[in-house]
């Protein structure tokens, strides 16, 4: 059992000079390819007593009251590239609330921080690789690139998969977003149809009546390559 | 068989703590990959610890680790020794920006010496990092990891010295002594 090698066209190149901060932080050297051993093949195990009870409720998992914003169910299956659903892994987001704030010490942006609002939750996927989260719909918020560039609203996303090397941290944007095609973290990526993997789109058939709105986001993780031995 | 595309990559940005160390940014839930090895796993005590400096040298304040390892016995979870996680995740020191893990020793892996993988992200990192880190008082010579790195030279980028204190290792994402990252 193996896996398929990434595909780089369907990710951001380490070097996006657009992006100016990845100037000073990317390796110059080639990766080494690395035949995946058991480092690479094997992966965290976690178990439903790892999380609270209210960790994927972003709605009601820091403060007293019901945060400002756009109440939104985000939610999704993780699938591995051959597309079989992962299930029991870790799903992790965090995000600024709906004025475009995060609560860190070192974002220091005009919009207003919710006292109502962390900004992080996390799930384990169930049998069938399905996620959700509720939470609102974050805000766009400028940051020091060139002078004015303002991110997409976005979620941050990390998934674990059943190897280390399937690790992935990436970002879901919201369907007709126009900041997207500004971006230059998301139009780092290369190719408009893999921009497009990474954007939420409106899922009326989950919306639940006068109190969310739903997006959906599917996760795919690299997928194994058959092997003759495999049948 | 079908075949779906990988989900693309995307920068972790400079708040990833609010998400992946909530403890420590109290962001309201508790941080997850605190205990590699829980208290009476065999092995022996160990630290380790670095930083990852940038093309002009400086060390990154924001950015996220994570390590991944056998146990003693260089046994992965769901077969490792009762208690042992295997997996840690350390954000870097807002001041100095050290990164520190503490664990057991890792055993062989096979034929492959013992080591830590690590898996770093960070804003202006568009693509997870993948590296290892390999113990100096090891015999690290036949190591077919290592000995895939065509210039000898570089291979001590992926060997922590030993210290009274802790097992260190400075990544360089850039310039002279480029750490060597993987593509797995
Ligand atoms: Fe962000």
């Amino acid at each position: 059992m193996t896996f398929r090698p990434r595909d780089p066209a369907r990710h951001p190149p380490a070097l996006a000079p657009a992006y100016k901060t990845s100037v000073t932080r990317s390796p110059r050297l080639p990766l080494l390819s690395l035949d995946p051993g058991p480092t690479e093949r094997t992966g965290p195990v976690f178990r439903p007593d790892d999380l609270g009870q209210m960790d994927a409720d972003l709605l009601s998992n820091y403060g007293e009251a019901a945060p400002i914003g756009e109440r939104i169910l985000i939610h999704g299956r993780v699938l591995d590239g051959n597309g079989r659903p992962v299930p029991h892994t870790l799903v992790e987001v965090w995000q600024a609330n709906a004025s475009g704030r995060y609560r860190h010490v070192r974002d220091g942006y005009v919009g207003a921080l919710d006292p109502d609002f962390g900004g992080c939750g996390r799930c384990l996927t169930g049998e069938d690789g399905t996620y959700a989260f509720r939470t609102v719909k974050p805000g766009a918020y400028p940051w020091r690139n060139t002078r004015n560039d303002w991110r997409p609203a976005h979620i941050h996303f990390s998934v674990f998969g059943t190897a280390f090397l399937q690790r992935l941290v990436t970002q879901c944007y919201f369907e007709g977003d126009p900041l997207i095609a500004r971006c230059p973290i998301a139009q780092s990526i290369g190719d408009p149809v893999a921009v497009d993997a990474l954007v939420a789109n409106l899922d009326m058939g989950q919306t639940r009546p006068f109190d969310m709105i739903a997006y959906r986001f599917d996760i795919v993780l690299r997928g194994r390559r058959a092997t003759w031995f495999e049948t | 068989m079908t075949e779906l595309p990988e989900t693309p990559s995307q920068t972790a940005g400079p708040f990833v703590h609010i998400g992946l160390t909530p403890g420590a940014a109290r962001t309201g839930l508790l941080d997850l990959g605190t205990a590699i090895a829980a208290e009476g796993v065999p092995g022996t005590r160990i630290r380790i610890a670095g930083t990852i400096l940038d093309g002009t040298g400086t060390p990154l304040r924001d950015a996220l680790v994570e390590a991944w390892h056998a146990d003693a016995q260089g046994r992965y979870p769901p077969d490792a020794a009762d208690g042992f996680r295997g997996w840690g995740r350390a954000a870097c020191d807002p001041e100095s920006g050290e990164w520190v893990f503490d664990t057991i020793k890792p055993g062989a892996v096979g034929d492959q010496a013992p080591h830590v993988a690590l898996w770093i992200v960070a804003r202006g990192i568009n693509q997870g990092l993948h590296t290892r880190l390999y113990f100096e008082d090891e015999d690290n010579s036949s190591d077919p990891v290592l000995n895939l790195i065509e210039q000898p030279v570089r291979r001590d980028s992926l060997i922590a010295r030993r210290t009274d204190e802790a097992y260190r290792l400075t990544i360089r994402l850039q310039g002279d002594g480029e750490t060597v990252f993987f593509d797995p």
